[in-house]
């Protein structure tokens, strides 16, 4: 069976390539302390040596819109393109073209289907920062296959923060009887408090400091009781109109299960605060 | 009123450097034109007969009204994004970086402390 070998949960901050490739006397005063974080968090990805990537993450209305917007989705096929024109044009991302892993992306889309899941998939899927800026953080030699699953946190009515968790819970079930010698490494992105287009943007820190402590606190120790209970839909929302990106994370901790991470940092910055979290699945240790 | 026919402006012109460049120059002949020919394209062979902007939603987007925007529940990421597009630029070389953000922010300080318009379409 394959190998579950890490489970990475981070913020994803669009600005971090152009923060920290800008001339240094334009740097922003937490550019080489952010560097130096993000780069010792892509060394818990690479000391678990993963042969495969499944990528959380959710598509800000770049390739899907109000039209037809997917609640869950996984791509499945061989290879994405990534980078839209207007996150070129706003972040400075370059375009990307992963490979991906069609034959895990099946197994994936079945066995979801199989614990009613009832996902939508895409054979030609373009990825968006989301999957990007954790691939310029934590794999930026982008060398490995992914199969991407995308979830709405951004176009209500939203999935509920425990249906996040449950697919978290059923991805770790599939990852683990998978078939295969490969050791696979699920990383996901989403937001603590954020505010996007509304009184509280861009602020010296994000919106909401303290559900941003408190959050770091219940992934670390890896308390989704304490979630479940305190995090809703409205909760977020008076944290930041955006913080429901939250609810990856929660996802990943699903995947993870209820356990104390093995490595946690976070960083204050303008606008948001960003948080590193990485496991090491059990079975792994022993 | 059309929350969703508002995001597929913002949307559709957002995702598209001439379009973009036409909302900054001229955003009135910009809206009318899209109102004829974008706007109501379901994909290259298909319209669309079903969505129409209302006089305070076409104004809106005419005048670059954020505020009116985000009173009427566009999407935040979409109207957020539109608008770093036309005018983060200018503002940075003159008043100094995130400049527009910040004034966005602060035209939004009544909302502050409110349940905000929902974005829900």
């Amino acid at each position: 069976m394959a190998v579950l070998s890490a489970v990475l949960a981070s913020t994803h901050h669009p600005f971090y390539l152009k923060a920290v490739s800008m001339p240094p006397e334009q740097q922003i005063p937490q550019a080489a302390e952010w560097k130096r974080k993000v780069e010792a968090y892509r060394e818990t990805l690479t000391r678990a040596k993963p042969d495969i990537l499944v990528m959380v993450g959710a598509d800000h209305f770049h390739q899907f819109f109000l039209d037809n917007y997917p609640t869950f989705l996984i791509g499945k096929a061989p290879r994405y393109d990534a980078t839209f024109y207007n996150e070129e044009r706003e972040f400075s991302i370059p375009k990307y073209v992963l490979e991906g892993h069609e034959d895990l992306s099946g197994f994936m889309l079945q066995g979801l289907m199989d614990r009613g899941f009832d996902m939508s998939f895409s054979n030609e899927l373009k990825l968006d920062h989301s999957i990007i800026c954790p691939i310029i953080t934590t794999r930026p030699q982008a060398d490995l296959p992914v199969v991407p699953v995308y979830t709405n946190i951004f176009a209500p009515p939203l999935p509920s923060p425990k249906r996040f968790w449950q697919l978290g819970r059923a991805i770790r079930e599939i990852i683990d009887e998978y078939p295969s010698d490969k050791r696979i490494a699920a990383i996901g992105t989403g937001h603590l408090s954020l505010e996007l287009g509304g009184p509280r943007q861009f602020g010296e820190h994000g919106p909401d400091p303290e559900f941003d402590r408190q959050a770091i606190e219940w992934l670390a120790t890896g308390d989704i009781d304490a979630i479940l209970k305190n995090v809703t839909h409205e909760s977020m929302a008076k944290s930041g109109n955006a913080t429901h990106g939250f609810m990856d994370l929660i996802l990943m901790l699903g995947i993870a299960g209820p356990e104390k991470a093995d490595y946690v940092d976070s960083l204050d910055l303008y606008h948001t605060m960003e948080a590193y979290l990485t496991w090491y699945p059990k079975a792994e240790a022993a | 009123m059309s929350k969703y026919y508002v995001d597929k402006f913002l949307y559709t012109v957002d995702r598209d450097p001439e379009l973009m460049r036409r909302y900054k120059e001229d955003p009135r002949s910009l809206v009318t034109a899209w109102e004829q020919s974008i706007g109501p394209k379901l994909n290259d062979a298909e319209r669309s007969t079903v969505n129409s902007l209302t006089e305070a939603e076409r104004n809106a987007l005419i005048n670059h009204d954020y505020v009116a925007l985000f009173e009427m529940g566009a999407h935040f990421f979409l109207s957020l994004t539109i608008f770093i597009g036309l005018y983060d630029e200018e503002w940075t070389q003159k008043h100094g970086p995130l400049s527009f953000q910040l004034d966005f922010a602060k035209r939004l300080q009544h909302w502050a402390g409110r349940d905000y318009p929902s974005v829900a379409t």
